[in-house]
């Protein structure tokens, strides 16, 4: 038992700090925006500290109800990526609604556009 | 010369005819143009009627891409000077002079009107002092500089940083980055003291939840920010 959470703390430890770069580097190319970036840094450091303290995990699994620590893990994880999805479609949603309104407005000013040049007799070069 | 004073506003239909006109009155050297970020209270009208250009936003951008819009016109415009001004009236368009006059000496590519050296009259919350405090310590050990205050959007800026801010501006809460961008890309900084009047009307963007947000957000922006390569001089 001691065992085997030792090899799950390093497992889940290594994994957080791999995706906690990516993070990082996809920031530093300007791929990624900070305001995005936060709740997955936020995700990651909670999974770090769950994953390295192995008293926080075993109290939350007691707290929860979870038989088996390790299982707390993925479902705190599971959580957080339910957290990052909902806001991503939060996001999605304004996007959506913002891109018809440029659509809408680039529409409009290409048709006022247009009647003006028509109104306007032609000129010669 | 031709300059520009850029107004961002959101929302702010009772204090921007006034801030347009006193700017009109106290500089008509300078062009005045209103960025109206998605306003729903008649900023942009207001702001016409006395006599500013206006740029409407078709939707809020944020502070960051406001201001963004309005250097990208002085930019096209051909300005050799802007200044920032913002639309809520905090900023006494009688101290643009004290702003500008670095850039006019051709000592300094971007100024910065701060509230904190020398003039008292600016209240504050104990948590937002300690906060400003903060960056304005973690941005001075970065650009190797004494900055006092990196939150005020009092500031104005000559060719050079009209034609970098035009190119690369942060989205949100941009006054802290945008100071290290000035100094990564060899720009020259310099503070000046100015008076600072209270809000006329409206309320901070500042809350609880957006000042976390706030500290967190720019925090992992410097941070990250280090790990960058200096970009090239240009020349």
């Amino acid at each position: 038992m001691t065992y085997s959470s030792g090899r799950l703390s390093l497992v889940a430890g290594a994994a957080v700090v791999a995706v906690l770069c990516v993070v990082i580097e996809l920031i530093r190319r300007h791929k990624l925006q900070e305001r995005y970036a936060l709740l997955w840094i936020v995700t990651g450091v909670v999974m770090l500290v769950l994953a390295l303290w192995r008293g926080a995990l075993y109290a939350l699994a007691h707290a929860a109800g979870v038989a088996y620590p390790p299982s707390a893990l993925y479902m705190v994880a599971g959580l957080f990526v339910l957290a990052v999805l909902l806001h991503y479609s939060t996001v999605l949603s304004r996007l959506s609604e913002q891109n018809k309104t440029l659509a809408q407005r680039l529409a409009l000013l290409e048709q006022e556009l247009k009647a003006r040049d028509e109104r306007r007799p032609r000129r010669v070069a | 010369m031709r300059k520009a004073a850029i107004v961002p506003a959101y929302n702010e239909a009772d204090a921007i005819a006034g801030v347009v006109s006193e700017l009109r009155e106290a500089h008509p050297d300078f062009e005045v143009v209103v960025v109206d970020d998605g306003s729903t209270d008649g900023t942009a009208s207001a702001a016409h009627c006395a006599g500013a250009e206006v740029v409407e936003l078709p939707f809020n951008l944020g502070i960051g891409g406001a201001v963004q819009t309005g250097i990208e016109w002085a930019r096209r415009r051909g300005c050799d000077l802007a200044v920032q001004v913002d639309g809520d009236g905090q900023h006494d368009p009688q101290e643009v002079a004290k702003i500008i006059a670095p850039i006019l000496e051709g000592v300094a590519d971007v100024v910065v009107g701060t509230r904190f050296a020398g003039e008292r009259n600016y209240n504050a919350s104990m948590a937002r002092r300690i906060g400003i405090g903060v960056f304005a310590g973690a941005v001075s050990l970065i650009v190797r500089q004494r900055v006092t205050d990196t939150t005020s959007g009092f500031r104005a800026m000559n060719a050079r940083a009209i034609e970098l801010f035009a190119e690369e501006y942060p989205h949100d809460y941009p006054e802290v980055e945008a100071t290290v961008l000035v100094f990564r890309h060899r720009l020259r900084m310099v503070e000046v003291a100015v008076s600072m009047r209270q809000r006329e009307t409206g309320r901070s963007s500042i809350t609880a939840f957006r000042s976390i947000y706030y500290m967190g957000k720019v925090s992992l922006a410097l941070l990250v920010g280090l790990l960058r390569p200096r970009p090239a001089l240009a020349k």
